[in-house]
């Protein structure tokens, strides 16, 4: 019994993975052939990019707040405070930058697509679509996912600025340190491959968050109640994908780049 | 009566046998959802300018045969053929151009909820990119046939469950569809807007003479749609004459997936089946 169980469950995964592969490379190569839906794409862009802008703004502020407060009490043991804003500048643009902000669109817009998504689904809407003669694929899923990796490229710069900006904020009012000086490090230091390291990382995360959301919308069955099903399947596994691929893209660029000095 | 038995003599003495070049055609079709056949072997056919009327109980599989004939579903075993093109194991990409030559009618009108009546039943012409003008003069000649050209600028939210459907109804007409495909249009609504969306259908069927295919489990319906015609001088529905029935109006009827019934309304009525008989009482 318990065997069958496990069976069953093997074979749903593996059924799983691959129709959403299958999905996402669908939606991958759909923007590279007509028709192109650019108006979706531009008012998708509107909803994540800046829908998300404020959320992303206040988790970077605190991010790099809290990275300086937590640093400090640390480098100072060493003397090393003035290392401070290299130390935040590093985190926010090689790590924190990337995944918070990954995890935070992922949060406010994998749910978003999979609930309008599903609710579609349960309302025979992308039936009536498909019925119409237009591909639900095409006009709903690869505007939503290019989009949402532009703006999560755009959302992670902004996070990565105002984490930089927290950072020196509190390095300069509440530990009374030098604010020059925090931004120098925080300037210098930095290094070719930490940038492209973190701006490589929310091209992949956007489309992670947005293909996950929408696979899960598209997949919904069961009304209502399946609707809030794919909702939570969307945010908990973009949310752990997002982490994880963030693991295999920081030990590839380690690699890649392991000699730069 | 058989699958295969000749229709008979209607009332008014024409024949209600189908031409030999169907619209759209089933044999032998047969699909299962990970589990038990919910259709098996199903055969039919529907000719030009013909009404099909597909009968049986809640959750027999009635709609899920519609959702085949558009290629929504793809068969397990068997062919369909639509326009004579065999799309049972087409992509879904080279189904698009047929289904455009479809319309459609769904259960709950399936309206796009963040668009506007005209953008509902514009949807088709603006994705063909038909110059606004052209698209709004559709949409009010679509919007005045269904009677419901003052909801041009509203939203599916403000529009009673009847209007919806009606709605529907011209979303799938204004492309001017080769073959129209109803999902139980009266289902959850009361007798007047029941009647007053069978009406439409009547309308539609005998002033453009689109072949169609119903999906309905109320006996009530499929009579009306049979012993009625439309009367272009009036703008009404009219009975027909004592004992005669629409000619080109016939049934299916559907059991456990399984096709029972194909013939016409006399032949329904004096069915010996028990599922039949119970069925019509």
């Amino acid at each position: 019994m318990a065997l069958d169980t496990i069976e069953r469950t093997a074979k749903q995964l593996v059924l799983t993975v691959q129709d959403y592969s299958v999905f996402a490379y669908r939606v991958m190569f759909n923007l590279f052939r007509p028709p192109v839906y650019w108006t979706d794409f531009l008012i998708q862009s509107d909803i994540i990019g800046v829908g998300s802008l404020s959320i992303v703004v206040l988790s970077g502020l605190s991010t790099g707040g809290v990275l300086a407060l937590q640093s400090a009490a640390t480098l100072s043991a060493f003397g090393a405070t003035a290392v401070t804003g290299q130390f935040v500048s590093k985190t926010m643009i090689r790590e924190l930058g990337p995944v918070l902000t990954g995890v935070m669109v992922s949060g406010r817009n994998a749910s978003s697509m999979a609930s309008e998504l599903g609710s579609m689904v349960v309302t025979e809407q992308i039936d009536a679509m498909r019925a119409l003669g237009v591909d639900p694929l095409r006009k709903l899923v690869t505007p939503r996912v290019y989009s949402s990796i532009a703006m999560l490229f755009l959302l992670t710069i902004v996070s990565d600025a105002f984490g930089i900006i927290g950072g020196g904020l509190v390095t300069v009012f509440m530990n009374n340190q030098n604010g020059p000086q925090y931004y120098a490090q925080a300037w210098q230091h930095l290094l070719f491959p930490e940038i492209l390291q973190g701006l490589v990382k929310p091209l992949f995360f956007g489309y992670v968050l947005s293909t996950i959301g929408c696979f899960y919308g598209m997949r919904t069955t069961g009304g209502t109640e399946g609707v809030g099903r794919s909702t939570i399947q969307a945010v908990v596994i973009s949310s752990v994908l997002i982490i994880f691929v963030d693991f295999l893209i920081t030990q590839v660029m380690i690699a890649l780049f392991s000699s730069w000095a | 009566m058989g699958l295969t038995s000749p229709l008979p003599q209607s009332a008014d003495g024409t024949s209600t046998a189908r031409a030999p070049e169907p619209v759209l055609e089933f044999r032998h079709v047969t699909l299962s959802f990970r589990g038990p056949d919910v259709l098996e072997d199903i055969s039919f056919s529907l000719g030009p300018a013909e009404t099909r009327i597909l009968l049986g109980p809640t959750g027999v599989g009635k709609s899920v045969l519609l959702k085949l004939a558009n290629g929504l579903f793809l068969p397990d075993k068997g062919k369909i053929l639509l326009f004579q093109h065999e799309i049972s194991d087409m992509t879904e990409e080279s189904l698009f151009p047929l289904r455009t030559r479809t319309g459609m009618v769904f259960q709950e009108g399936a309206l796009f909820d963040s668009l506007t009546v005209r953008d509902n039943v514009a949807y088709q012409l603006v994705q063909e990119r038909v110059p606004d003008d052209e698209i709004d003069a559709r949409v009010h000649e679509a919007l005045r046939f269904v009677e419901l050209d003052q909801t041009f600028d509203m939203f599916p939210s403000s529009l009673s469950g009847g209007m919806r459907r009606r709605v529907a109804i011209a979303r799938a007409l204004i492309h001017k569809p080769e073959l129209l495909l109803y999902d139980s249009p009266t289902g959850g609504l009361d007798p007047v807007t029941s009647t007053t969306i069978i009406e439409l259908i009547v309308k539609q069927r005998d002033v453009y003479r689109t072949p169609s295919l119903l999906v309905t489990h109320r006996l009530q319906d499929a009579f009306t749609m049979c012993t009625h015609r439309f009367d272009t001088e009036s703008g009404r529905m009219v009975p027909l004459p004592e004992g005669q029935t629409d000619p080109g109006t016939t049934f299916l009827m559907l059991s456990e997936g399984r096709m029972i019934f194909d013939g016409s309304l006399h032949d329904l009525v004096s069915s010996q089946d028990p599922f039949v008989r119970e069925f019509l009482q």
